[in-house]
C-alpha cells in the first residue's frame, strides 16, 4: 500500500509540474534582461537618446528647440496655419529644387513611404488604408486645385485630418516629394510630365537652396518659429 | 468478489472520464460559437435616395472630416437634414464659401463654430447625389449589433476563464475521488485478505540498499560523475554565454503598440514612423504626434480587430489608443488637444554598450539593408521583441558574408571601381571595404 501511494503521489506531482508549464502562443521571449556584466557600458555615463534625466523639464531628453533658437539644417517657414496663409503659399510658393530625374526619384522613395499609405501610389486617393476603409475620403490629386506651393504647405501643417510631416521630412525632402506629387496630378489629368531639367552639381542645388532662404529669412519676424509644428503631440 | 469490486471502481473511473471529456468538449464548442459574433444589423435607409449609393458617395468625399455620430473636423452628419433645409444644404454642399460670402446667419454660425475651416466646394455632386448621401446620414446607429458585440466581447474572456476553472475544479474533484477510492478498495482487500487468514506482507529478503550498491561499483560512479560534470560545464557555458545577450527580451510597453496591425495588415512602411532611421544613428521612438497623424480620426479599431485582440492577446485595442489620447492631451469629443501632455515611458528594447558604435542610417540608407534582417518579422509581432543576438560574432557574421549591393549605388561608385580592379571583379563583402576594421565600431 505504501508503494502504491508513494508512487502516486509522484505521479501527481510530475503532472502538476508538467501542467504548470506550456503557453501554447509562447514564443521564446522573456520581460526580463538577462544578466550583464559590468553594466557600466550599458548604462551610459553621458546622457543618450530618449534617457531620462534631471536636468531636463519632466525629465525628458528629448526636447523641442529652445524659444529663438534654429535647429540645423531648419528653416523658418514665413506662412501662416490660416485660410489666408494657404492661399498666400498656393500663389506665391515655388518649389525652389529644380526639376531633375535624381530629386523626382528620392520624392517618389519618400513618398512612398510617407503619403501612399493613405493618397496610393498614384495619387488617387487608393491607398491601403483607404482600401481597408481605416481611413476615408482621401482626394484623387486631379479632383482638388492644388500648386506646389500649396502641397508644400499641407505637408508643413496639415490639413484637416492630415496631420504635419514637419517632423518626419526635411525642407529638401518635402519639395521632392513636391515634385512627385506635381508629376503624379499631371498624370491622373493626363498632361505631359514636366521635362527634366539637366542635373546640376550638388554645389548648385545647395546654392539654390540658400537663395530661397534668404528671400524666405528677410520676412521673418519674430513670431515665425512659433508657428512651428511642434514634435510632441500638438 | 475482489473482482468485482475492481471491475466497479475501473467502470467508475471510465464514467468520470468519459463526463469530463463531454463537459470540456461542450464548453470549448460554446467558446467557438460566442466567439464568431454576430454580423452587424443591416443599414435601412429612413427617408427618400439611396443609402447604400449614398454610403459610397459619403466615405468617398466626405469622410475625410465628417463622421456620422461625432464630430470630427466638421459636424457630425447623423440627421443632418432635420437640421437644415434641404434647398440650403444644396448650395452648401456645392459651394460653402459663396454661401458665406452671400452672408447667411445659418451658414457663417457653422463656419465660426468650426475655427473657420474652410468645407472644400463639391459641384460635381447633383442633387441626388446629396439626396442619397443626406438618406445615408439619416440611418440609425446600427446600436442593436454594436451592443451585443460588446456584449459578448466583454463576457468571453470572463467565460472562458470561468469554463477553465470549472474543467480543472471537476478534474481535481475526479483525482480525489481516485485517490479516496484506491484507499478504500486496498483497505478492504486487505481486511478481506486478513479474515480469509492470507499473507499480505511478503517477506523482506535481506537486499543491500542500492546506494550501497551504487557507491561499490567503481563503473558506475565514474560514468555518472562523468556525465555530471559534462551536463554542469555545458549549462555553466550556456549561462555565461547568455550573459549580455538580451535576444527574446520582450518587456511589457506602457502602451500596447502592435506592430503586428500597424506595420503587418496595414502595411505601413517603417521608415513611416522611425523616419530618423534613414538619415540618423538613431532609429527614432515616433514622437506621438506621428501617432495622431492618423489616430485623430482612427479613435475606434474595427470590431473584428477588437474581437481579435481581446481572444488572441487579452488586450483591449481601444483602451490602448485611450492611452495615447491621455499623452498627448486629444480630446476626441471636441477634436481638440487640450489636456495635459504626459511623456510616454516606452521600455528600450535593444542596446548596445557604450564600447560598440552602430548607424542605423549608414545601413538602412547606404547599405539599402531591410529592417528585417536584423529586427526579424517585425509585422508578425504583436509584442515587439529583439530577434537578433546584437552580439560582435553576428555582426562580423554578417559583415563576412553579405554581399554589397553596388548597383546603382552612388556611394560606393568609387570604391567599388578601385577595389574591383585590385580584386579581380568578383563579389564584394563589407569585410572587403573594411568592415572588420577593429576601428570601425570600436573607438
Amino acid at each position: 500500500m505504501n508503494r502504491s501511494v508513494k508512487t502516486f503521489l509522484f505521479a501527481f506531482a510530475s503532472i502538476l509540474v508538467v501542467s504548470c508549464g506550456g503557453d501554447d502562443k509562447s514564443t521564446a521571449t522573456d520581460s526580463n534582461r538577462s544578466v550583464q556584466y559590468f553594466p557600466n557600458m550599458y548604462e551610459s555615463v553621458g546622457y543618450e537618446t530618449y534617457q531620462e534625466g534631471e536636468v531636463f523639464p519632466g525629465n525628458v531628453e528629448a526636447q523641442l528647440p529652445v524659444e529663438g533658437t534654429v535647429s540645423r539644417g531648419w528653416m523658418p517657414y514665413d506662412y501662416e496655419d490660416t485660410n489666408e496663409g494657404y492661399a498666400s503659399a498656393k500663389a506665391n510658393l515655388k518649389n525652389p529644387l529644380p526639376y531633375t530625374e535624381a530629386n523626382l526619384t528620392n520624392g517618389e522613395a519618400l513618398f512612398g513611404i510617407y503619403c501612399a499609405i493613405c493618397h496610393g501610389k498614384k495619387g488617387d486617393g487608393q491607398g491601403a488604408l483607404v482600401k481597408s476603409e481605416k481611413i476615408l475620403g482621401v482626394p484623387s490629386y486631379d479632383a482638388r486645385d492644388i500648386s506646389q506651393g500649396s502641397i508644400y504647405h499641407v505637408m508643413y501643417y496639415g490639413i484637416n485630418y492630415m496631420g504635419s510631416y514637419a517632423a518626419q521630412t526635411s525642407i529638401e525632402e518635402r519639395w521632392q516629394i513636391a515634385h512627385h506629387v506635381d508629376a503624379l496630378t499631371r498624370d491622373l489629368k493626363g498632361q505631359a510630365r514636366q521635362e527634366f531639367i539637366p542635373e546640376v552639381s550638388n554645389k548648385d542645388e545647395k546654392a539654390m537652396m540658400d537663395v530661397h532662404h534668404v528671400e524666405e529669412a528677410h520676412s521673418v519676424d519674430d513670431h515665425a518659429t512659433e508657428n512651428e509644428p511642434t514634435t510632441d503631440g500638438h | 468478489m475482489i473482482n468485482r469490486k475492481l471491475h466497479f471502481s475501473a467502470w467508475q473511473f471510465m464514467l468520470a472520464f468519459v463526463f469530463v471529456t463531454l463537459c470540456s468538449i461542450s464548453v470549448y464548442g460554446q467558446d467557438a460559437t460566442t466567439s464568431d459574433g454576430e454580423p452587424a444589423a443591416p443599414v435601412e435607409a429612413t427617408s427618400g435616395g439611396d443609402a447604400a449609393l449614398g454610403e459610397a458617395l459619403f466615405k468617398a468625399n466626405c469622410a475625410s472630416c465628417h463622421k456620422l455620430y461625432k464630430k470630427a473636423v466638421g459636424p457630425a452628419l447623423f440627421q443632418v437634414s432635420q437640421r437644415h433645409d434641404r434647398e440650403w444644404l444644396y448650395s452648401w454642399i456645392k459651394n460653402s464659401a459663396a454661401l458665406i460670402a452671400t452672408g447667411d446667419a445659418e451658414a457663417v454660425a457653422i463656419y465660426n463654430e468650426y475655427n473657420q475651416s474652410n468645407m472644400n466646394a463639391f459641384p460635381q455632386l447633383s442633387n441626388t447625389d446629396i439626396d442619397n448621401i443626406i438618406a445615408y446620414t439619416d440611418t440609425e446607429k446600427p446600436v442593436a449589433a454594436s451592443t451585443t458585440v460588446d456584449k459578448s466581447s466583454s463576457s468571453v474572456p470572463s467565460d472562458s476563464s470561468v469554463s477553465n476553472n470549472i474543467i480543472l475544479g471537476a478534474l481535481a474533484v475526479v483525482l480525489l475521488l481516485l485517490v479516496v477510492l484506491l484507499i478504500v478498495v486496498n483497505k478492504t482487500l486487505k481486511r478481506f485478505a486478513e479474515a480469509n487468514g492470507i499473507q499480505t506482507e511478503f517477506e523482506k529478503e535481506e537486499r543491500t540498499p542500492i546506494w550501497k550498491a551504487f557507491v561499490q561499483n567503481q563503473f558506475l560512479v565514474l560514468v555518472t560523475s562523468v556525465f555530471l560534470l559534462l551536463a554542469s560545464a555545458y549549462f555553466a557555458y550556456g549561462a555565461l554565454m547568455s550573459v549580455g545577450v538580451d535576444q527574446g527580451y520582450a518587456p511589457v510597453q506602457p502602451i500596447h503598440y502592435s506592430h503586428r496591425i500597424h506595420a503587418g495588415s496595414n502595411q505601413i512602411d517603417c521608415k513611416y514612423c522611425h523616419s530618423s532611421a534613414r538619415e540618423s544613428k538613431h532609429s527614432g521612438i515616433p514622437s506621438l504626434n506621428v501617432c495622431m497623424n492618423c489616430h485623430k480620426s482612427i479613435g475606434e479599431v474595427a470590431d473584428a480587430t477588437y474581437q481579435e485582440g481581446i481572444d488572441e492577446y487579452g488586450i483591449d485595442y481601444n483602451k490602448e489608443i485611450q492611452k495615447l489620447y491621455a499623452a498627448t492631451g486629444w480630446d476626441s469629443d471636441e477634436q481638440k488637444f487640450v489636456g495635459e501632455e504626459s511623456p510616454v515611458r516606452w521600455v528600450r528594447i535593444h542596446n548596445l554598450p557604450d564600447l560598440a558604435y552602430f548607424n542605423h542610417a549608414q545601413h538602412v540608407t547606404a547599405g539599402k539593408i531591410a529592417c528585417q534582417t536584423c529586427h526579424g518579422p517585425v509585422e508578425e509581432m504583436e509584442v515587439m521583441y529583439q530577434y537578433s543576438p546584437l552580439t560582435m560574432g553576428w555582426c562580423i557574421n554578417c559583415h563576412r558574408e553579405t554581399n554589397v549591393d553596388l548597383q546603382g549605388n552612388g556611394y560606393y561608385e568609387q570604391i567599388h571601381k578601385e577595389l574591383s580592379e585590385a580584386r579581380g571583379g568578383r563579389q564584394l563583402t563589407i569585410a572587403d571595404l573594411g568592415g572588420l576594421e577593429c576601428g570601425k565600431c570600436h573607438y
